[in-house]
C-alpha cells in the first residue's frame, strides 16, 4: 500500500534532490529499504554498517515517533506519511568563524554550510 | 508553568510600573491574557540568550520589546559582514564589534528600562551552570551540536526551561525541552550526529528570513512561559518548511531511559561536550584528507610563467557565478560519473571555495590513478587574499 516518505533537506542530496518518495510496503523497515535501495548514498546516513538506524535520525509515521511503536516493524497504511527527522544544529556563524580562520567547517554535520 | 519563570534569585520583584511603561506597554495591558499582571511577569522574568545571532536577533529584539526585565546575551563571536543578510539586530557600522556588545547597545536602545548583561565568552561545561543560576529560562539560540547538548544538560541540571530552535537551509525546528514532566534535547536524540557524515558543505546557507520565523516562534514560547498562558511546545516538535510554507506537529516523549532527565539519571554534571560530539575543542578539524598542495602565490607563478595547467572546479555551478578562476566545473558530487573528462597525462590543480572540498576531490582522484593533481591551498578564498582582491570572497 502506498506510503509516503518525507526527506528532510539535509538528506537531499542523497536521494537526488528528491524531497519525497512512495513506496507499496506494508512496514516502515520495508520503506526505509526500499528508499536506500534506490537511493544507495543515504543508505550510510541512515544506518550504522551493522544495519541499525542511527541515534541521530527518528523516524516518525505521521506524528509517531517509531521507537514508541514497534521500531521498525512498525505497520503501516494506505496514505501514511513516514518522516525522517535528522538532528539539525542550525546557524552559520561558526562556519564564518571557522572558514575565516582557514579550517574546514565548524564541528558537525547538519551546521556545517560551506568550505 | 508560570513558576518556572519566576524569578528564584536577585533583587525584590517590581510591583508596578512608570507611567512611561504603561504607554510603552499600552497594547499588552489592554489585552486580557497579558494585562497589568502578564506585564509585571514579564518585568520580573530573566531570560538567558545563548547565541545573538540569527535566532538570537528576533529573540533580543522581541523579548527587549515586549518588556522581559532582564536580558542576559552570550556569545564570543565578531559582526561579520555575512551576518547581516539575516542578523537584524546588526548594522552596518557594527562589523567587527563583539556580538553580544552590539545587541545590547541595539536592545538598551529599543528599551532602555530594562536590564540587559552582555556575556562575551564562550559558553562551556566551566561556566554555564554559574550563567544560568541567575535566569529563569535559557534559550538556545546556537550553531552547533557541542553547545546545544551543554545547554541542554545545563538546564536538566538546574531545572530550567530551555526554549530550543534550530535551522537548516529552509527547514526549522522548535520544541521547549526541560520542563518537569517534558521531555528533553536528549530525549529527542541522545546522541549527536558524528563529525565524519558532512554532507557536502556546498549544501550549506540558510535563507536570511527563516531564522527570523524560528527565532520569533521561540521568543512567542519564551513569553508565554513568563505569562503561563497558553499551550507551549512541550513535548512536540514543530517542524517548519519554509519553501513547501507548511507547519507540521510530531509528538515528542519522555524517554524513561534517558541519561539526563530519566527516571536513573546516569549524568549528573556537566561533560567534555567536545569530546560527546567526536570534535577535540582545540583540534578545530581542518581538511579531512592529506593530499598534496600548491599555494594560490605558486599557482599564479606557474599560470604566468605559461605552465600547462588544467584548473578543475569541484564547486556547484551556482558557486561558479559568483566567482571563477576559469576552471573546468565538475561538481564534487558528480565527479565519480565525470571522470572521463579529465586527462591524467596533464597536471590538474583542483580547487573549491576553501580547500576541504577539493581535498577531497584530489584524493579521490589519485586513488583512481591519476598522478599530477594538486589542492589549491585555501582554495577561492585564499587566492582572493593573496594573488587577485579582486576576486569577491563569499
Amino acid at each position: 500500500m502506498p506510503v509516503k516518505v518525507m526527506i528532510p533537506s539535509p538528506l537531499r542530496p542523497y536521494a537526488g534532490k528528491r524531497d519525497s518518495a512512495e513506496f507499496n510496503v506494508r512496514t516502515v523497515g520495508e520503506a526505509l529499504g526500499r528508499l536506500t535501495t534506490e537511493f544507495a548514498d543515504l543508505r550510510k546516513h541512515l544506518f550504522t554498517e551493522d544495519g541499525k538506524l542511527r541515534s541521530f535520525v527518528n523516524v516518525y509515521v505521521n506524528d509517531e515517533d517509531i521507537r514508541y511503536l514497534a521500531k521498525e516493524n512498525t505497520p503501516t497504511k494506505d496514505g501514511d506519511t513516514i518522516s525522517i527527522i535528522p538532528s539539525i544544529a542550525g546557524g552559520i556563524e561558526g562556519y564564518n568563524r571557522h572558514c575565516a580562520q582557514g579550517k574546514g567547517p565548524p564541528f558537525s554535520f547538519l551546521d556545517a554550510t560551506a568550505s | 508553568m508560570a513558576t518556572t519563570a519566576q524569578p528564584r534569585t536577585g533583587s525584590k520583584p517590581a510591583a508596578g510600573l512608570s507611567n512611561e511603561e504603561i504607554l510603552r506597554y499600552s497594547r499588552h495591558l489592554i489585552m486580557p491574557e497579558v494585562g497589568m499582571e502578564g506585564q509585571l511577569k514579564l518585568k520580573n522574568a530573566k531570560v538567558l540568550l545563548i547565541g545573538t545571532g540569527g535566532l538570537g536577533a528576533p529573540l533580543g529584539l522581541y523579548l527587549a520589546a515586549a518588556g522581559v526585565g532582564k536580558l542576559g546575551l552570550v556569545d564570543f563571536d565578531v559582526v561579520d559582514f555575512t551576518n547581516l543578510q539575516r542578523q537584524v539586530t546588526f548594522g552596518s557600522s557594527d562589523v567587527g564589534k563583539p556580538k553580544s556588545q552590539a545587541a545590547r547597545a541595539r536592545l538598551s536602545n529599543l528599551n532602555p528600562d530594562i536590564q540587559i548583561e552582555s556575556f562575551e565568552t564562550q559558553l562551556t561545561s566551566a561556566n554555564a551552570l554559574d550563567l544560568f543560576k541567575d535566569f529563569d529560562i535559557i534559550v538556545d539560540g546556537t550553531d552547533n551540536f557541542p553547545t546545544r547538548y551543554l545547554v541542554n544538560d545545563a538546564c536538566i541540571l538546574l531545572g530550567k526551561p530551555n526554549v530550543y530552535g534550530s535551522i537548516f537551509r529552509f527547514e526549522g525546528q522548535v520544541s521547549v525541552f526541560g520542563m518537569p514532566d517534558g521531555p528533553c534535547y536528549r530525549c529527542l536524540y541522545p546522541e549527536p550526529p558524528p563529525p565524519g557524515l558532512v554532507p557536502s558543505c556546498a549544501e550549506g546557507g540558510v535563507l536570511g528570513v527563516l531564522p527570523g520565523i524560528v527565532g520569533s516562534i521561540q521568543a512567542m514560547e519564551t513569553i508565554k512561559l513568563i505569562l503561563g498562558r497558553g499551550d507551549n511546545l512541550i513535548g512536540r516538535l514543530l517542524l517548519f518548511d519554509a519553501l513547501g510554507m507548511k507547519f507540521r506537529e510530531l509528538k515528542l516523549r519522555k524517554n524513561p531511559n534517558c541519561p539526563m532527565c530519566g527516571t536513573h539519571r546516569t549524568i549528573n554534571r556537566l561533560i567534555d561536550y567536545y569530546e560527546f560530539c567526536g570534535v577535540r575543542g582545540e583540534e578545530a578539524p581542518g581538511p579531512s584528507v592529506q593530499v598534496p598542495e600548491i599555494t594560490p602565490r605558486d599557482l599564479k607563478a606557474r599560470l604566468d610563467h605559461g605552465d600547462d595547467l588544467f584548473i578543475l572546479d569541484v564547486r556547484e555551478p551556482h558557486e561558479y557565478q559568483i566567482c571563477n578562476l576559469k576552471g573546468h566545473l565538475i561538481p564534487l558530487g558528480e565527479l565519480t560519473r565525470r571522470v572521463y573528462e579529465l586527462d591524467s597525462s596533464r597536471e590538474i590543480v583542483a580547487h573549491c571555495r576553501s580547500g576541504k572540498r577539493s581535498a577531497e576531490a584530489v584524493d579521490f582522484l589519485r586513488k583512481a590513478g591519476f598522478r599530477k593533481i594538486l589542492n589549491l591551498k585555501g582554495g577561492i578564498l585564499a587566492w582572493s587574499d593573496e594573488v587577485d582582491p579582486s576576486v569577491p570572497k563569499y
